[in-house]
């Protein structure tokens, strides 16, 4: 028998998709039973608790959660976020109800053993809800009260080998696509560079020293998986400098209809044989292609890596061999002052250990952010307030076409005064010894 | 209850500390078959809705099976995923940034036997555990943020209006009939802590009522020369007011018409909550883009300024969102995403064609990037 009757929640258990209440009853349902016999140490009816205030929000329409308090772990300034149930008497079983991100592994791939292991930990100490995973990347683990937050974290720093992730005005825990590992489009190690990043930067992620939050997310091509361009403060994206490699007897294989193209991402219509004239050469963004007597050229300066053709002739068309990144910054979500994509400040960079090129970019833009960011002004408003020139002045990055979409088309140049000879201090008796008044 | 130590001494914080180790590494993770041929992958193909193959140089394949999941995720569902990895895949197993989960075989002759698997586990009440798809060009997993669950600012729930999405599209998860790929997003307010801003179809809480101002508290409970900081629009001043009670209060006031509810005075100060029934409701973006392929990316555009909270599905806004779908599947040409697309045919088609009303609201009037929005030439196509 459920403790709260929820009779606009269980609307939401029919359907094909996985319902979130069915799966929030079937927890409830575990925890009530407890055939392990565990001493929980959160309330037995946590879930009984949420499914309970969820509903009073879809009767209400409004939340019932107040502001975060101040809990976390000591010696660091996020990874946990407070949240405590604005009705507590009817709901006690939520009333402390705190999450704590743990930082996932790069590319999410999981053994089912640490898994497991993670899980038992929650089932002990926390209400047995996650999500996998938050929107910055973590494993977020939903509901527990303050005296289990140093519990939690002892257990996952000595018996899981793993630690929390950012929350506040930190480096967020970065993030990354799965890369080499299993795609043959990444020009780079996302993994590898997400991973070592995340371990240089601890300092950065664990004590809050920044104006806001600072995202890094690692796509190993311009499909851009991770969303890179459009969420992170930088953004690193695999691209390359040379040909793209051409398999001619493959393409061929593409016009005669034997593989089948955008490998095989459209084959729940009828869309007509495949056309290479009509799906990839007048589809060019740059018109750089040309297919002739059985024959694909590509002019590779006129290329631009939008991987449109590799994406549709993946066995044929492969990205060139001179790989690095484009390194983008300044992506954000609305607030405060508008959503933002990315803007391009190296167009290409080689990926070399130690990292230290990257490194070295990475502490100039915090410098220059910690030093006049206003309090929440992301990165990419900071560009946007003081201009673009400063901010390639304050990474030692020279002016490139590549960096603007077109040059502006105002006059309204702010010259410096080195810039212009004999400076701006000048005698106007001298000049009126020329002009008359 | 009697309190559980996990060896953490509450009087020695630091005694046997271990801080700033960061993830476990990542190949601690691999499947073998992944672990082998990182690096050497040749080529990929989606062999049917939500089943790839992925062919190395070496000759080894990789099978994936791609399921949709509530991101919202008990241990039991999650411990169950174990167990089909524990029996299909040597335990291994992977999620991706979309909320899916993946499941990886060595060979083709293992993949009928985990479809089949992953088909037949439902919850009690019918909907399934594992559903495979999410592939190619159709629509794969909604990412979305916490919502009536477990935040302090939505302005309408997450988990329920992607439940109840998803439901409605869930053919096109499950099916390729896409011109291309479509990709949906949930963030349930301003913040967009899911960043659905260059999303093909984005869906938003949206709060239309300035903050309540609670003036007893607010001067114990805020900053106030943070909230007023906090404001993009400068509606907040600084004010004293007299309670009833006849103690003089240092408050602020809103100025209500240069507020457009972005609720960022509320993330600073809690004394001034926007939450309220009839004002929160849903926004309905489209057209955005996050991939570099053939366009740049893009913004999503605003194109249902609002539509009200229907608990429990919101039948309002998921009706809309079916008719933008089914009619960009019928009208794009191939690889067209639905912001190219409706670039193509003009905005002002995409509103006739998804019968959707124009209202003054899609009209751009924030700071001066409104300007670059509106039309600067004769040319633009009639409408009915």
């Amino acid at each position: 028998m459920a403790k709260h009757k929820t009779p606009l929640l269980d609307q939401l258990e029919s359907g094909p998709w996985p319902s979130f209440v069915s799966d929030l009853k079937q927890e409830a349902e575990s925890r009530a039973k407890n055939e392990k016999g565990l001493d929980y140490q959160v309330p037995v009816d946590v879930c009984e608790d949420l499914l309970g205030v969820l509903e009073l929000s879809y009767k209400h329409g409004r939340t019932h959660w107040k502001h975060g308090g101040i809990v976390g772990v000591f010696g660091y300034g996020g990874g946990v976020i407070g949240r405590y149930c604005d009705q507590p008497q009817m709901f006690p079983g939520v009333a402390h109800f705190h999450t704590m991100r743990v930082n996932q592994p790069s590319g999410k791939y999981y053994t089912t053993k640490f898994l497991n292991d993670l899980m038992n930990i929650w089932e002990l100490r926390g209400s047995g809800l996650t999500n996998m995973h938050g929107s910055t990347g973590d494993i977020v683990l939903i509901g527990t009260t303050t005296p289990q937050l140093e519990e939690i974290f002892f257990e996952l720093t000595h018996n899981m080998g793993t630690d929390l992730g950012g929350s506040g005005g930190n480096l967020r825990t970065p993030s990354d696509c799965l890369g080499m590992s299993r795609c043959e489009y990444a020009c780079y190690d996302t993994q590898e560079l997400c991973h070592h990043m995340t371990l240089q930067y601890q300092d950065e992620l664990h004590r809050p020293a920044f104006p806001y939050k600072f995202k890094f997310k690692f796509d190993g091509c311009p499909n851009c998986c991770v969303a890179s361009i459009a969420r992170s403060d930088l953004a690193f994206i695999g691209t390359w400098r040379d040909d793209i490699r051409i398999d001619q007897k493959a393409v061929k294989a593409y016009v005669g209809g034997e593989f089948p193209p955008n490998a095989g991402a459209h084959a729940g219509r009828d869309w007509g044989a495949f056309d290479i004239q009509k799906e990839v050469i007048k589809l060019c963004p740059t018109g750089c292609m040309r297919y002739e007597d059985g024959k694909l050229e590509i002019n590779t300066p006129d290329c631009t890596r939008c991987m449109h053709c590799i994406n549709v002739m993946p066995r044929a068309l492969r990205v060139g061999l001179d790989k690095g990144i484009s390194i983008l910054c300044g992506a954000k979500a609305p607030i405060v002052e508008g959503a933002q994509i990315a803007t391009l400040l190296v167009p290409f960079m080689k990926v070399e250990e130690p990292y230290d090129e990257i490194k070295e970019l990475i502490e100039k833009v915090w410098d220059y952010w910690m030093e006049e960011g206003k309090n929440r002004e992301r990165v990419g408003e900071l560009i946007k307030r003081n201009g673009m020139q400063k901010m390639l002045e304050k990474c030692g990055l020279k002016p490139l076409p590549q960096h603007v979409q077109e040059p502006r088309s105002n006059p309204y140049v702010f010259w410096k005064e080195e810039e212009v000879p004999g400076g701006f201090t000048r005698d106007i008796n001298e000049f009126r010894k020329h002009h008359s008044r | 209850m009697a309190f559980i130590s996990s060896g953490y001494n509450p009087d020695k914080p630091m005694e046997n500390r271990i801080t700033d180790i960061g993830p476990k590494k990542y190949d601690n993770f691999y499947p073998p078959v992944i672990a082998k041929n990182k690096g050497k992958w040749q080529y990929h193909e989606i062999l049917e809705p939500g089943v790839l193959v992925h062919v190395s140089e070496t000759g080894d394949k990789v099978f994936t099976v791609r399921v949709g999941a509530a991101r919202l995720m008990s241990i039991s569902l999650i411990r169950e995923a174990c167990e089909i990895a524990d029996k299909h895949c040597d335990g291994y197993l992977r999620f991706t940034t979309r909320n899916n989960i993946e499941f990886m075989v060595d060979s083709k002759d293992k993949v009928a036997p985990l479809k089949k698997d992953l088909a037949g586990r439902k919850f009690a009440a019918g909907s399934f555990k594992f559903p495979v798809g999410g592939t190619g060009a159709g629509i794969t997993n909604c990412v979305h943020t916490q919502g009536w669950i477990h935040c302090h600012t939505p302005a309408t729930d997450a988990s329920g209006t992607v439940k109840a999405t998803m439901d409605v599209l869930f053919d096109d998860f499950q099916s390729m009939r896409l011109p291309a790929k479509l990709r949906v997003s949930m963030a349930c307010c301003l913040n967009m802590c899911g960043a659905v801003h260059c999303s093909d179809i984005a869906i938003l809480g949206y709060h239309r009522k300035p903050p309540l101002l609670d003036h007893e508290y607010l001067d114990k409970m805020c900053e106030i020369p943070l909230a007023i900081s906090a404001c993009p629009t400068a509606a907040i001043k600084p004010t004293k007011m007299e309670l009833p009670d006849g103690t003089m209060v240092n408050t602020v006031s809103v100025k209500a018409e240069k507020c457009m509810f972005c609720g960022n005075c509320y993330t600073m100060c809690p004394s001034m909550p926007l939450a309220d029934t009839e004002g929160d409701g849903i926004v309905l973006m489209a057209g955005g883009k996050i991939s570099n392929r053939i366009s740049k990316p893009k913004f999503s555009k605003i194109v249902v300024a609002f539509i009200p909270n229907e608990m429990p599905r919101w039948p309002t806004m998921t009706k809309t969102i079916k008719k933008m779908v089914d009619v960009y599947a019928k009208d794009a040409n191939k690889y067209e995403r639905l912001g190219d697309w409706a670039e193509r045919i003009g905005w002002e088609k995409f509103f006739e064609k998804c019968e959707l009303e124009f209202t003054h609201h899609l009209i751009d009037d924030f700071r001066d990037a409104a300007y670059l929005t509106w039309r600067h030439t004769t040319q633009f196509k009639f409408t009915g």
